[in-house]
């Protein structure tokens, strides 16, 4: 694997005050992934995403982005950042157009309207340009502070909650535009409540939970490692007790009796081997000889919320 | 040096001026009129002559510093309270600009309006006295200098102020009567020997004494005394300045 574009390492913040929100973490983002940072409300998101911006004063540890330190080589390691904060803050009677070229000024990259227009238009905010901040709603407001954070081209962009207050339809182009982006390869860090959206976008997943990185994975192998699947047949007549021919297969009563309910690993379905379908197959064979009538089956895979949800409440 | 981020912000600070037009410049222009009202006309005419200048005259100096001090360290306070305020800071801080680069900016849009300020008041001025600039050069130089400093003196107060009520305090309570006290409508002679000995303590004598020596010609203190005197403000502010952004002071959590 090729080194990573940021490594943080032993990195701890405690707040004056003394309220510790960073634990020793360290994380490596990769060049050009998707990286989703989940965790509940006041885990420590934005503050590891404001030190490694530069927003906030490490207490101790070391954050390099691209090979240079945040704090030595801070011009170096910033003008390859874009940060889209997770509050809306906006200079409110400055016109779109104006705010955007304010920012790629401020990055200290000559004008360039071309690059400003594009932004514009893959955001659909070119019908707004001239429009003064203050008119816009709060969708489009968001829009705009990730047009602010894209005006500079940045090699790696933070979405601290991109998609908070942005409406279904939105929210897809917006993630259009997040996939666009890692193919012109950028790399992305977004935080998010929405576990759908982790699960849709990410190629790798981070939780923090009071301010310790708990688990870090490839999406798709967290998935597997930790998603169960489950069969459920809705019985006709409802069962006092799971009947003794199929007591070979580790079965639940659900429903008062009316669903009879079948686990299992959701990775081994459907693998090489094919082992678990042909369980299924003996399964639903076996049903039907013991005499059960179903009147309908489904079968439920345990989402990223699901595993997330066990994740934060263990610890 | 990257010149690209010192533009944007200076421009977007000028642009703010121009979008509050009325209360940048046009209030101030209006305050100073009531002032030579008053005091030039009004009061004036019964006043004799200071060192042989008339009154109407001999306040015109006072007045402009007066407004420039307290118009350097408003708009330079508000220009960085603001973006605090607001949230948008955030940009600021995570952008690859040095502190210098941030401050030429902010600070230099302040200077430049409070400049222009200076001078739009003189020309108010001359429609009441008459006028006459012994040293144009050291007046031009006293202008830009004391509004660079009290710019700076404004960024400060606008990093430490977290609230609307700090932003007008040290104008209201600090400037304001400095600059009464410090010989903007009179000369110290006219005071008693031990509050002479007192107005020698108030930094903004110096100031207001300088700029009207580079008008008149006559002065309170020695010229010297008063490059020295600004000079040593401009260094205090800059110290003060590098530290905050060493430290983060009421920047970075
Ligand atoms: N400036 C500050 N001073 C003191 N404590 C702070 C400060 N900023 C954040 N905290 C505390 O640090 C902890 C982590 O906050 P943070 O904003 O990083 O959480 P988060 O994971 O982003 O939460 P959310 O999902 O609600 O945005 C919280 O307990 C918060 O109260
Ligand atoms: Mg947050």
């Amino acid at each position: 694997m090729s080194e990573p574009i940021i490594r943080v390492s032993a990195l701890n913040k405690t707040y004056e005050g003394g309220f510790q929100a960073l634990k020793q973490i360290d994380l490596d983002i990769q060049r050009g992934e998707i990286f989703a940072l989940l965790g509940p409300n006041g885990a420590g998101k934005t503050t590891l995403i404001s030190v490694i911006c530069g927003l906030v004063n490490a207490t101790d540890g070391q954050v390099v982005v691209d090979g240079f330190d945040n704090q030595v080589d801070y011009r170096e390691a910033r003008s390859r950042i874009g940060l889209v904060p997770q509050e809306l803050t906006n200079e409110a009677f400055e016109t779109v157009w104006n705010t955007v070229n304010f920012s790629r000024g401020l990055f200290g990259k000559p004008p360039d309207p071309g690059h400003i227009e594009r932004v514009l238009k893959s955001l659909t905010l070119w019908d707004k340009r001239n429009n003064r901040l203050i008119t816009l709603s709060g969708g489009m407001k968001r829009r705009v502070l990730i047009a602010k954070a894209l005006s500079h081209e940045p090699r790696i962009l933070f979405l601290d909650e991109p998609t908070a207050g942005v409406d279904v339809g939105l929210r897809r182009e917006m993630w259009d535009v997040v996939r666009q982006l890692r193919e012109s390869g950028v790399t992305i860090i977004l935080t998010t409540h929405y576990i759908e959206e982790a699960e849709e976008m990410a190629d790798r997943i981070g939780v923090i939970n009071n301010g310790e990185i708990v688990l870090v994975e490839d999406k798709a192998a967290l998935m597997r490692k930790l998603g169960s699947k489950q069969l459920a047949l809705h019985l006709h007549e409802p069962l006092d007790s799971v009947p003794p021919a199929l007591a070979a297969y580790d079965l639940q009563l659900a429903a008062n009796g009316s669903e009879l309910i079948y686990t299992y690993d959701a990775s081994r379905a459907g693998g090489a081997e094919g082992q678990e379908s042909s369980t299924i197959s003996a399964l639903l064979a076996d049903v039907e000889a013991a005499g059960l009538v179903f009147k309908d089956l489904h079968t439920r895979q345990s989402s990223l919320e699901d595993i997330f949800v066990d994740l934060v409440k263990e610890r | 040096m990257n010149l690209y981020p010192v533009r944007a912000i200076y421009m977007a600070e000028l642009s703010r001026t121009r979008r509050t037009l009325l209360q940048s410049i046009v209030s101030p222009v209006i305050s100073t009129s009531l002032y030579f009202v008053v005091f030039g006309a009004a009061i004036g005419s019964r006043i004799s002559e200071i060192d042989g200048i008339s009154y109407g005259a001999f306040i015109v100096p006072g007045l402009i510093m007066l407004m420039l001090l307290t118009q350097s360290v408003s708009n330079a306070s508000f220009g960085i309270f603001f973006p605090k305020f607001s949230g948008s800071v955030y940009e600021l801080l995570s952008a690859p600009i040095s502190y210098l680069e941030i401050v030429i900016g902010y600070v230099g849009a302040a200077a430049t309006k409070s400049v222009v300020l200076g001078l739009i008041i003189l020309a108010t001025a001359g429609f009441f006295v008459p006028l006459e600039i012994a040293h144009p050069l050291w007046m031009m130089a006293f202008l830009v200098l004391t509004a660079i400093t009290f710019s700076l003196l404004g960024f400060i107060i606008g990093i430490w102020a977290d609230g609307f009520d700090k932003l007008q305090l040290v104008p209201l309570l600090v400037i304001t009567p400095l600059t009464f006290l410090g010989g903007s409508f009179y000369s110290i002679d006219m005071l008693p020997p031990f509050w002479q000995g007192v107005t020698l303590f108030n930094p903004v004598l110096y100031l207001i004494s300088g700029f009207r020596w580079s008008f008149y010609g006559v002065s309170d203190v020695s010229l010297a005394a008063s490059v020295a005197m600004i000079l040593l403000f401009l260094g205090v502010c800059l110290a003060l300045i590098s530290w905050i952004f060493r430290t983060g002071y009421r920047l970075k959590p």
